[in-house]
């Protein structure tokens, strides 16, 4: 059960506040680039292909295999995406299948969405895009770099949303960036391993049934400088950064404790009211149990309100 | 599984998808805001949120029994229990094994735990009270862009087709393997697994051709199908406004508390 979806979907209460807006801020504009780049290439045909590719892949991620006691790996998809359909468009696959898993499956907070949505589908994407990029340019075999680009990018693609999504909880003050990368790197390593090899495995077999549709994401290449300059530029940050970062974990607490993301708006609204103390209410025991009690009156009166008008209507 | 107590009707059932929507963000925004230790304000939190359940009419066990379902990612927030800062406590587990677990560090890992587990109840309160079709063209009057939306809607159409295509796939490898999961190495599993999933994306492909085909023959012209959401009447706005006090209400009692 413990797999790598497990690991990357972060749930809501996790991040803090801030960290959870710039990351939507930063995926709002990237999909909404995206939105516009398909929008002018593909046509009214590609909106069906996306949305029932967005179903297969979120259904392919429910293909596992076993590891070894009990655990089993699976597929994530956005290298994947990327191959078959060029970044833009595997960006919002990916962010249609994240965005699904949170609404209707809770894999994966509400607020937290933003934050899934930038490591799985924009870090993901970008990542892989980069990837197959260089592997392209530095193997001239078609066959070849093809091959050798599924692997590398998924396996690429997961260890970096995996860095990034360890530097997130640590930036939020919910793990200690000296525990949470090394922790997410090695874990996610491994689940790279086995998203490389499912990765080659769909490559290899679309390759062998209907090379065809490979051409789409190869026809596609090198026109999107900007996803590769963000795709490097996203990978260098990252794995500099991780390190530095549990090295001195310290620095990073500090930022996020001093700097202080959260307790800002908290401190704010405490100034508002200096010195304030609700009556009979100053003691954290007595205001517990009271706050307990008023829960346990207006739950008690609204199930007896709501049992009532169910057996009026019944009847 | 898709569609859990969908066919149910409810207050919560009926009330506008926007106001609900409006109201889990406020919700969760509220709970992640409140500082960390604020136990009052969760009990409250809990409350508002048990009182939506009991509106709903859903079964509290089955709900409980999902919201448990997504709380493993707790463990990541463990080593707070280890790294936090002083005074700590020691648990003596045998006479060589003692731990230094500190105490700001637990409050912290509960209070987490607990207010994700909030947010998932609403989540859970959401999704299953409202259809996801009326979701989506309630995101759609909340300015979600079109084409994101029709994509939405395609995807959830065929999302259970598909998943049932992986799952003749699962029991067709299965039914191959004799039940022998372990079969073969490492590396040839996940193969197979990867010509699984290729094949499902082939498989999705034609099916998306065929669609698309069926879909032009019907006086399709890339203008994307989704239903329109009912606009918001004066009850809704009471509704939406009453929530939402509530929530930054308990967000201030949260705050000024601490």
């Amino acid at each position: 059960m413990l797999s790598g979806k497990l690991f990357m979907h972060i749930p809501d209460g996790f991040m803090s506040i801030p960290v959870s807006i710039v990351l939507w801020v930063v995926s709002v504009i990237v999909i909404g680039i995206a939105l516009r780049k398909t929008n002018k290439q593909l046509g009214e045909k590609e909106i069906p292909l996306m949305g029932i590719l967005s179903a297969a892949i979120f259904a392919g991620q429910m293909l596992n295999f076993s590891v070894t006691g009990g655990t089993s790996g699976h597929l994530l998809g956005a290298a994947l995406a990327t191959i078959l359909l060029g970044p833009w468009a595997a960006i919002l696959v990916m962010t249609s299948v994240v965005s699904i898993q949170a609404l209707v499956f809770q894999d994966g907070g509400l607020i937290a969405l933003g934050a899934n949505l930038f490591n799985m589908a924009v870090v993901g994407v970008f990542v892989s895009y980069a990837v197959i990029t260089f592997i392209n340019k530095i193997i001239n075999n078609e066959k070849a770099a093809l091959f050798s680009s599924s692997v590398v990018a998924a396996w690429f693609s997961i260890f970096i949303a995996s860095l990034g999504c360890a530097l997130e909880l640590a930036l939020s003050g919910t793990s200690p960036a000296n525990i949470a990368v090394p922790t997410m790197a090695s874990i996610h390593a491994l689940i790279g391993v086995g998203e490389a090899l499912i990765t080659l495995g769909a490559v290899s077999f679309v390759y062998a049934a209907r090379k065809d549709l490979l051409k789409i994401g190869a026809a596609n290449k090198a026109t999107h400088k900007g996803i590769l300059i963000g795709g490097g530029l996203i990978t260098l940050t990252l794995v500099v950064l991780s390190p530095l970062a549990s090295s001195h974990p310290d620095g990073l607490e500090w930022v996020a404790e001093k700097q202080g993301f959260l307790s800002v708006a908290q401190d704010s609204i405490y100034n508002l009211i200096p010195d304030y103390v609700m009556p009979g209410l100053n003691n954290e025991a007595v205001a517990t149990i009271l706050a307990g009690i008023i829960g346990a009156v207006v739950v008690f009166v609204l199930a007896v309100g709501v049992a009532r008008t169910s057996k009026k209507i019944s009847s | 599984m898709l569609e859990i107590n969908k066919h149910q009707i409810s207050p919560l059932h009926l009330l506008n998808t926007r106001v609900k929507i409006i109201f889990t963000l406020v919700f969760i925004l509220c709970v992640s805001l409140s500082p960390i230790g604020t136990w009052p304000a969760y009990i409250l939190f809990l409350t508002l949120i048990l009182s939506g359940i009991i509106l709903s009419w859903l079964s509290l066990k089955l709900l409980m029994i999902r919201s448990l379902l997504s709380l493993p990612l707790v463990l990541a927030a463990l080593p707070l229990l280890f790294t936090g800062p002083e005074p700590y406590q020691q648990l003596i587990i045998s006479d060589q094994i003692k731990l230094l677990i500190s105490q700001p560090g637990f409050e912290r890992f509960i209070s987490i735990a607990v207010k994700s587990w909030l947010s998932i109840l609403a989540a859970i309160l959401l999704s299953s009270t409202t259809r996801f079709e009326e979701l989506l063209s309630a995101f759609r009057k909340l300015g979600l862009p079109r084409i994101l939306v029709a994509i939405l809607s395609l995807m959830w159409r065929y999302l259970s087709l598909m998943i049932d295509e992986a799952k003749s796939l699962s029991r067709a490898r299965d039914s191959r393997s004799a039940g022998q999961s372990n079969k073969g190495t490492l590396a040839w599993r996940a193969g197979v697994t990867g010509k699984m999933v290729g094949n499902l994306l082939l498989r999705s492909l034609e099916r998306s051709e065929r669609v698309y085909a069926a879909m032009a023959v019907r006086g399709y012209s890339g203008e994307p199908l989704y239903r329109i959401s009912n606009s918001l009447t004066k009850t809704d706005y009471w509704i939406m406004a009453g929530g939402i006090i509530l929530c930054l209400m308990i967000l201030v009692f949260a705050t000024i508390s601490q």
